[in-house]
């Protein structure tokens, strides 16, 4: 898709404008945090299991070629293709030339972020391929021609409304007049509009949550059942999968399939998991002939060689994004790419460019709460921090920012200098604020100062006052 | 495309700073392939045939799966018709073909109309056996085969799953471990199904709602051995 994450600003004024969007998102932070938080406190060796999570993925990326090698030759072996891509376009051509040579007319799908980065769909759509989501959140913002707003809820930002409105404009074939109030009305007739596509579909085409390199399945993890029908009904399966998804073992998939669900809605354990090796069998009675991996790099080589490495562990739970204050406030669109919150902070800007994406590292308060839930213990501040950097290293901070660092700077490696310019800067503060207690206007930051009041400084430096004490503590 | 393979291979080994296959690593992996450590274990699960059974009963229900116990495979019949008839649902059956079921006395309820083989579009009811079940999350394990179609999971209103209550096991690693077993080292069924309770969405304003694509009720008869 394209990006606009470059006009992020503009993006979070909107989105904090839109009262629909604030009334959602008001509803959307108390729900998954609080499920998450019973989810763990019910399984004692939660924490061990993230460590072992964790461990599991470092050991895999630390020998990536060797489990994708052996990933391919089991799935050779069950019958299937492997198909390695280097980069989207890639990726797009040879997806489009097993549709075509399965004579394919419909599609379904079911959600899977790597077809999203890839943009698949519109690329289908072109050659005149029709591709139908079938995660139900997925379908509805096919239906909007939005992009999802979440991880594992991409329709979070709608209410049953705008659900509702889009339902009567695209099911042409039921009454215009029927009342489609009730979510449980509206769920049952998507059901049936999308089983029939189930059933037209010539190919289906799913992501993976893991890829399994002991036995070359792969594992899908869904709530609806949808990715199931997708990889059953039509002839010809293709898989999308990024290459950092293989994990060495049944057992290793288990471990982590044990923080997944608990860490993205609080469940136990997701309702369905697949894990699917090959096409049909000779004697089996239902599945696809045909079952192909598309295996994709799209940047993951480079970050596996730098600084990020670490992000590569992520497995899309979405916990980061649950818990994220800035998420909270400005929804998942505002991002402007494929990924939110925070995973979308640190991957948007190494997978399309600092120079596109450099606002994102920057809309951070660096709190760290998608560190302390992540259950890969994924770095993220580490590496928004890091990314700041690295736009500042290669000049792209703005100009204010740059000379404020800079002045910050000289001052820092100036002790008696540092120690003069914030007792004046304290005092003169303090005597403007007096009367009030507080500043309500302030040159230079504005940015502050628009939406609150800035608290006048009562009294001395910080350090005057450590002085006084002595330097000790109380 | 093996130009990409390359391409590819080359530049992972490129970043984790090793030429192709150097012995230590190749034969680490290939250890832990072999010999699959099993990490970490809940101790949840770790029980006794019966503590493991009324685990997965308790665990099944916290995720909507509803569950009743029989003495005899020849109660079948009956307690299904008793299901249906209290959830509204026709007396018409898909059942798989599984040798498991094949004891059953279905003519013993004549009201019950029986057909066998994959799920067909229209089936309100399939009736399938389970290869185990997992006391930690009340989860179902379900294998494809000549005689366990995949569909017959995934396209009826109603999934009924039979199966006798040895099949309970406490962990995931247990049912990993009997596969092995049955299978040929690294080789599995094409679909190995995980169902932790009926279908359900939460896609529309967060209301959880049952039924999405899968069944809509998921219902479980243990039966005693």
């Amino acid at each position: 898709m394209e990006s606009t994450a470059r006009a992020f600003k503009a993006n979070v004024h909107e989105a904090i404008a839109d009262a629909n969007l604030q009334a959602v998102m008001k509803r959307f932070s108390e729900g998954f945090s609080a499920k998450r938080l019973l989810a763990v406190e019910r399984l004692p060796e939660f924490e061990a299991l993230r460590d072992a999570a964790r461990d599991i993925k470092n050991h895999v990326l630390e020998n990536l070629d060797l489990y994708l090698e052996q990933f391919e030759s089991k799935v050779v072996e069950s019958g299937g293709q492997v198909h390695w891509c280097t980069d989207a376009e890639q990726a797009r051509q040879t997806i489009l030339g097993i549709c075509r040579d399965a004579g394919a007319r419909t599609v379904t799908k079911s959600k899977s972020m790597i077809s999203e980065e890839i943009a698949i769909n519109e690329c289908l759509e072109k050659e005149g391929i029709r591709p139908v989501e079938t995660d139900l959140g997925e379908y509805i913002i096919q239906l909007r021609h939005e992009p999802p707003s979440h991880i594992i809820a991409p329709a979070v930002h709608l209410s049953k409304h705008q659900v509702a409105d889009a339902f009567r404009e695209h099911h042409t074939g039921y009454p215009s007049t029927r009342v489609l109030d009730d979510p449980e009305v509206m769920l049952a007739e998507a059901r049936a509009v999308l089983r029939s596509e189930f059933l037209a579909a010539d190919v289906g085409i799913t992501g993976a949550n893991m890829l399994v390199a002991e036995t070359g399945s792969i594992v899908l993890v869904t709530n609806e059942g949808n990715a199931d029908l997708t990889q059953t009904l039509p002839r010809v399966q293709i898989v999308v999968a990024s290459l950092e998804k293989v994990v060495p073992t049944l057992e290793d998939a288990t471990t982590i399939l044990r923080v997944l669900a608990r860490s993205a809605t609080g469940q136990e354990q997701a309702v369905y998991t697949t894990f699917t090796t090959g096409p049909k069998r000779s004697d089996d009675a239902d599945g696809p002939e045909q079952f192909h991996l598309v295996l994709l790099d799209n940047g993951r080589t480079d970050m596996l060689g730098s600084e990020f490495r670490e992000v590569l562990r992520c497995i899309r739970c979405g916990a980061c994004v649950n818990h994220c204050p800035v998420y909270a406030a400005i929804g998942g669109h505002a991002y402007g790419w494929v990924y939110s919150g925070p995973i979308g902070a640190v991957l948007t800007p190494n997978l399309i460019g600092i120079e596109e994406a450099g606002h994102l590292p920057n809309a951070s308060t660096l709190c760290g709460r998608c560190e302390n839930v992540c259950p890969m213990r994924i770095p993220l501040p580490r590496m928004l921090r890091q990314l700041r950097e690295r736009q500042y290293a290669q000049n792209q901070a703005p100009k204010a920012i740059r000379f404020g660092l800079s002045g910050w700077a000289f001052l820092a490696r100036r002790p008696s200098l540092y120690r003069v310019a914030t007792a004046i800067g304290v005092a003169t503060l303090g005597m403007v604020g007096r009367r009030k207690g507080r500043l309500r206007r302030l040159p230079m930051a504005g940015g502050w100062t628009t939406a609150r009041d800035l608290p006048a400084p009562q009294g001395r430096t910080f350090q005057h006052m450590w002085a006084a004490r002595g330097g000790r503590r109380q | 495309m093996s130009d990409s393979r390359e391409r590819v291979l080359g530049a992972i080994r490129g970043a984790v700073g090793r030429d192709s296959r150097s012995g230590a690593a190749a034969e680490t992996v290939r250890h832990r392939l072999e010999h699959p450590p099993p990490n970490v274990v809940p101790m949840r699960g770790q029980l006794e045939i019966a503590g493991r059974i009324d685990l997965f009963i308790a665990e099944a229900e916290r995720v909507n799966t509803t569950t009743a116990r029989l003495g005899q495979w020849n109660e079948v019949p009956s307690a299904i018709a008793h299901y249906l008839k209290g959830v509204n649902l026709p007396a018409s059956l898909r059942v798989a073909t599984d040798p498991a079921l094949q004891g059953i006395p279905w003519a013993e309820e004549p009201l019950l109309e029986i057909t066998t083989g994959a799920a067909r579009n229209g089936d309100r009811v399939s009736v399938t056996g389970a290869f185990a079940g997992v006391a930690e999350t009340g989860t179902l394990v379900l294998l494809s085969g000549p005689d366990s179609p995949t569909t017959l999971n995934f396209m009826a209103d109603a999934h009924i799953v039979v199966f006798p209550v040895d099949h309970i096991v406490g962990t995931y690693e247990e049912v990993w471990a009997r596969i092995r077993s049955r299978f040929d080292s690294g080789t599995l069924p094409r679909s190995v199904n995980w169902i932790t309770g009926p279908s359900r969405t939460g896609d529309i304003e967060q209301t959880m709602l049952l039924g999405a694509h899968g069944p809509r009720l998921l219902h479980v008869l243990l039966v005693d051995v």
